[in-house]
């Protein structure tokens, strides 16, 4: 994953993509209610040198509906986007919406255990399968560079990182940890790979404890009462423990939490923005916030970012005052010294002089 | 999956591998479950009565269709029963059935969806949400948020249509999903 080819080309079927370019399977929230996801991991790869290339005629995976109602429709909708990214050469399809990954991985999962349905599947699909690509999440591959994200968010440059001290919430839901299998080898029930690529961005990953709960997911539509109920308790939780912002690596935990947070307010608590991580590593890397769609949400997230700037700039000039004061500090003990030095060799009676008198 | 005449639990091992019968009731499942305040059965209860109770009640019990696959439960299970793949298997063999009782708002919603992507291939939310009220009889939700959505350049006006759409519905024909 070093060399960029073209971060928004669409793979041909057939021709082989270059050695390391990852298989994009954006899904139909990043193509609809959520483009800021689309938006800012297009941003984000491209800036960290990571090639994505879109898989040709992806459908869609089929999310809840599809497994709820049958289970070999859930398995064959996400199968024959592993099947198209199979036949163009990938070898890893990267599923940033955590829905999609969830069932791309679960699909993926389920042919392999099971003979039976690995050989009903090309006779489903109307197309070969052998189920040799990996699914990764977006926080899988995000932690993989943290190093690289760490690196660049904390070297100096004209505009400061902005998102040095703040406190965010990193909130994973279900789709991304459970069942257990799919977490990424991270621990289901306190996982930590987005804590840790908050944390190399610069920001502090607060400790809270609805990090895993669910946020409604699927019944956004169908059954809002619900998500109020479940959104709200995310929200005052991750106030209560000092957060300044959510942080989420899912469009339907995006669209319950942000879209139908001004539902959830009770007692006029001030409102608080939720961020997708690409968002975060974007600003952490320096990418300008109109790249990264953070004027589409509906919480706002300006005065947040503003604050964050007057922070960033007040830490830059606090550092070099404090640089400044130390510099002059050890300009003084230096001329003392020297001072000293002269005083000695005028008088070479004085001990350590130096001198062999 | 259709015989009746074998207990649910053996059906649902047979189809799934999953033995509802393992559970021992130690309610794991329902403490971390999100919906239990609003289910009648919660999850532990679900599972005793595919095992003990009554077929009906159980594939007609509205409790499933509350089950948001969030997959707290399975993950909690000390003995490996899998809850949640339990409730999906209950949901198609009672759809299959005749049986189902999801609430109209989730059946349309599920229709929808699902039609969506039989007719384009991808989701076109614009046609989900329009098509879900008019099912559901919900014609007012969400009309406030709309300007929002489109301000903001959430809702595409033309659903995305893949060249592969007859092979999608191929795919669904061949899954025996009749919508």
């Amino acid at each position: 994953m070093s060399t960029v080819v073209d971060a928004t080309a669409t793979a041909e079927a057939g021709a082989q993509p270059a050695p390391g370019v990852l298989a994009y399977y954006p899904g139909c929230s990043l193509h609809g209610t959520e483009p800021e996801y689309d938006e800012s991991l297009r941003a984000v790869v491209e800036a960290l040198g990571i090639a994505i290339a879109e898989i040709p005629d992806w459908n869609c995976c089929g999310a809840s509906s599809a497994h709820t109602t049958d289970h070999l429709l859930g398995v064959a909708l996400p199968a024959r986007n592993l099947a198209l990214a199979e036949a163009a050469g990938f070898d890893r399809v990267l599923a940033p919406c955590a829905a999609c990954y969830n069932r791309l991985a679960a699909a993926q999962l389920a042919v392999a255990e099971d003979a039976g349905l690995a050989e009903q599947m090309p006779d489903i699909l109307g197309r070969p399968f052998a189920n040799s690509v990996e699914v990764l999440s977006i926080l899988s591959l995000l932690r993989d560079v943290k190093t690289t994200i760490a690196e660049r968010a904390s070297a100096t440059r004209a505009a400061p990182n902005p998102l040095v001290g703040v406190k965010l919430a990193a909130y994973y839901g279900c789709l991304l940890v459970r069942p257990p299998e799919l977490s990424g080898g991270d621990d289901p029930e306190q996982p930590m790979f987005m804590d840790e690529v908050i944390e190399a961005c610069g920001a502090e990953a607060v400790d809270w404890n609805m990090k895993v709960e669910c946020c409604g997911g699927a019944f956004s539509v169908s059954r809002t009462s619900s998500v109020l109920r479940m959104g709200r308790a995310i929200i005052e939780d991750a106030r209560s423990n000092g957060a300044e912002a959510i942080v989420v690596a899912c469009p339907l935990c995006h669209t319950n939490l942000d879209l139908r947070q001004k539902a959830m307010e009770s007692r006029g608590e001030p409102r608080i923005p939720v961020l997708f991580i690409t968002e975060v590593v974007g600003l952490a890397l320096g990418l300008p916030a109109g790249a990264l769609g953070l004027k589409r949400h509906f919480i706002a997230t300006a005065p947040l970012l503003a604050d964050l700037n007057i922070r960033a700039a007040q830490r830059v000039a606090d550092e070099k005052k404090a640089a400044d004061e130390k510099a002059t500090k050890a300009a003084a003990r230096e001329a003392k010294a020297a001072e000293a030095k002269a005083a000695a060799a005028a008088d070479p009676a004085t001990p350590d002089a130096g001198g062999d008198a | 999956m259709t015989s009746s005449t074998l207990s649910l639990a053996t059906e649902i091992e047979a189809a799934t591998g999953i033995n509802p019968a393992a559970c021992y009731q130690c309610g794991k499942c329902s403490a971390g479950c999100p919906m239990a305040s609003e289910s009648d059965l919660r999850p532990h209860q679900v599972m005793r009565r595919v095992t003990y109770g009554s077929r009906e009640k159980a594939l007609r019990d509205e409790s499933i269709w509350l089950c948001l696959t969030c997959e707290t439960c399975s993950t909690r299970c000390p003995n490996g029963c899998d809850p949640a793949g339990v409730i999906d298997a209950l949901r198609e063999i009672s759809i299959e059935s005749g049986m189902a009782t999801m609430p109209r708002a989730m059946r349309a919603f599920h229709k929808t969806f699902l039609e969506q992507i039989r007719a384009n291939g991808r989701l076109h939310e614009v046609g989900l949400v329009v098509g879900y009220k008019l099912r559901s009889g919900a014609l007012m939700n969400d009309v406030t948020n709309t300007p929002g959505l489109l301000s903001r350049g959430k809702l595409g006006i033309m659903p995305d249509k893949i060249k592969g759409v007859a092979e999608v519905k191929r795919l669904f024909d061949k899954c025996g999903v009749t919508l």
